[in-house]
């Protein structure tokens, strides 16, 4: 590689580390805004046009403030717990392929930092670290409100991460890449000609697990127990104020856009749509944004409509339905990809129709199973 | 050259850290050495070549057990200090021999295996041809699938076990009884913890 090339790629890292930064300021003051809407409240108006400098106001005032480090924390981990959350969720975005390419001194310049033959691999790795910054923080900060938060949010996270995987894996097996670029360029062609081929129609059941997860992942409602502040004031970030507050609340944002951009690589084609033929670099980076916005107004609909669900009923929705239905759709999709090739053209018959078979075995043993503790409960009860 | 730069910003770190998680005291900065520990070994493997160890050895270790590692220590209090006088009188000659000869045996595997040499040995590059992962699946699914599958059934095993110990049943007398001394014996706790 020659300068040119480092200088590039240099480039390429402190653009996407801008946009990120700029899609945060856009997509905290949206947040805001939608939930004001559902709420009929006017939202943030001052700072700037409809408010939309309320994310630069609130960060300028953080970072005036005084960074507090209570008495009886743990000085070391305390610090370092903010700077955890905020860079594994910047480094699992350098996979993500967020716009076609342009051609620059005869280079062709993708948009996307690097395509790492893991791709997605990559990413897990990334958003699991991002249990640390949670976990440190309520642990170092000497409290007992924070360390309840931390305790939940280990085990919420441990928990919807299986599910989490197993969608992933269905998709994987579907598409048979792990590298971003492959999964963006399978989507491409139609339908009987009109309707995309987006991972998201075949894989239905695994962008709803996906999502679900993706939501209990980053601790947004109704899956917000670590911060939930009607029992625990405000969760693991009680006792942070100033700065390093702020590089935690990036960083919980951070991780929705990236759960947002996964779902758009891996199910809805990535940056692929129908664009005019001028600016042909510009259009795939809009319809990459367009997509994630979509997944985001769902995500904040879901705040604005559902209420925050009880610990137990969170880890029983975790560990008895989204983790069989993911087990279940693994099965699924290997039936799928396998056997139509083993037996021609009929095999799609035949995949479907034990699909459906082994699915209704299933909810049988379910209610089988279920049965007689619901029973000895209303006995239980007068 | 990149290389020897990224070798020698981490071969110093792994050492370290691990030197660092032997000697701490207190148990959750212990475990926070090991995960520095295991992202340089990370990067190790990345380095040779092979980016799925790489992915895996952080979702696996660094993510998930070390998470679970954390979760306990919390659980079993941190804030004691740990006795210096061993219980068990034969465990420190017993731990020096296992020791010795683990590392003994690591030397003996690796130089009859690859050697030492500084490089990936020479067919390593034509094997990952098509990819890391697709060659590590084609090996482990093919050639040593069933011990892969007997891995699996053991931790299922363990998994099952856990579980059955855990389980209370409902209506049976949970934790200890209340009558006694109000507060825990010191002496004991640092016997389960060690």
């Amino acid at each position: 590689m020659g300068w040119l090339d480092w200088m590039l790629l240099l480039a390429r890292i402190v653009l996407t580390f801008f946009m990120l930064l700029f899609a945060l300021v856009i997509v905290i003051w949206l947040e805001r805004k939608f939930i004001a809407d559902m709420q009929t409240r006017p939202g943030p108006l001052r700072a700037g046009p409809r408010g939309v400098l309320i994310t630069l106001a609130d960060g300028m005032k953080l970072f005036f403030k005084e960074s507090f480090v209570p008495t009886l924390a743990d000085r070391p981990v305390y610090l370092i717990a903010p700077i955890l959350a905020v860079v594994p969720a910047f480094l699992a975005f350098s996979v993500i392929p967020w716009g076609t390419h342009v051609t620059l001194f005869g280079r062709e310049i993708p948009f996307q930092i690097a395509d790492l033959n893991i791709g997605i691999l990559w990413v897990l790795a990334m958003t699991s670290m991002t249990v640390y910054a949670v976990v440190l923080a309520g642990w170092s900060s000497g409290s007992n409100y924070p360390l309840l938060g931390s305790v939940r949010s280990s085990a919420q996270m441990i928990s919807y991460e299986v599910g989490m995987g197993l969608a992933l894996i269905s998709v994987l097996m579907f598409t048979g890449h792990l590298k971003m670029s492959e999964i963006v360029a399978g989507q491409g062609g139609y339908y009987w000609g009109f309707v995309p081929r987006w991972n998201f129609i075949p894989q239905f059941p695994a962008f709803l697990l996906y999502l679900i997860a993706g939501l209990a992942e980053t601790n947004r409602p109704p899956f917000d127990l670590p911060e939930a502040e009607s029992e625990l004031v405000a969760g693991f970030h009680t006792e942070y104020s100033g700065w390093r507050f702020a590089m935690l609340y990036l960083g919980e944002y951070l991780n929705t856009i990236t759960v947002a951009a996964i779902a758009t690589t891996l199910f809805l084609g990535g940056w692929r749509g129908p664009h005019p033929s001028f600016l042909p670099w510009l259009w795939p980076i809009a319809w990459f944004a367009l997509k994630i916005l979509v997944i985001f107004y769902v995500y904040v609909w879901i705040r604005g409509t559902m209420p925050r669900i009880r610990y137990d009923r969170l880890m029983a929705f975790g560990w008895k339905l989204l983790i069989p239905l993911g087990l279940f759709w693994v099965l699924a999709t290997g039936t799928i990809v396998l056997l139509p090739g083993l037996y021609g053209s009929r095999g799609r018959l035949v995949a479907v129709g034990l699909i459906v078979g082994i699915g209704m075995l299933l909810l049988l043993a379910a209610d089988v199973l279920e049965r007689p503790r619901s029973r000895s409960r209303e006995g239980a009860s007068p | 050259m990149a290389e020897l730069i990224v070798f020698w910003v981490f071969a110093p770190l792994a050492v370290a850290s691990g030197i660092a998680m032997l000697l701490q005291r207190n148990a959750v900065y212990s475990a926070l050495f090991l995960v520095v520990n295991f992202f340089a070994l990370a990067v190790f493997f990345l380095m040779l070549g092979a980016e799925f160890l790489f992915a895996v050895q952080i979702i696996v270790y660094a993510g998930a057990i070390m998470v679970l590692f954390l979760f306990v220590i919390m659980l079993l209090g941190v804030d004691r200090e740990e006795r210096l006088v061993e219980p068990i009188r034969w465990q420190r000659p017993l731990g020096i021999f296992l020791g010795v000869g683990i590392t003994a045996e690591i030397f003996a595997a690796v130089r009859a295996g690859v050697g030492f040499a500084a490089k990936a040995p020479g067919g390593f590059a034509l094997v990952n041809q098509g990819g890391n992962a697709q060659a590590i699946a084609k090996v482990l699914f093919t050639d040593y699938f069933l011990p892969f599958e007997i891995t699996s059934i053991l931790l299922i095993v363990a998994a099952v076990a856990a579980m059955v110990l855990a389980h209370r049943r409902r209506g049976a007398v949970s934790g200890p009884p209340p009558a006694g001394p109000a507060r825990p014996q010191p002496d004991r706790e640092a016997e389960v913890a060690g």
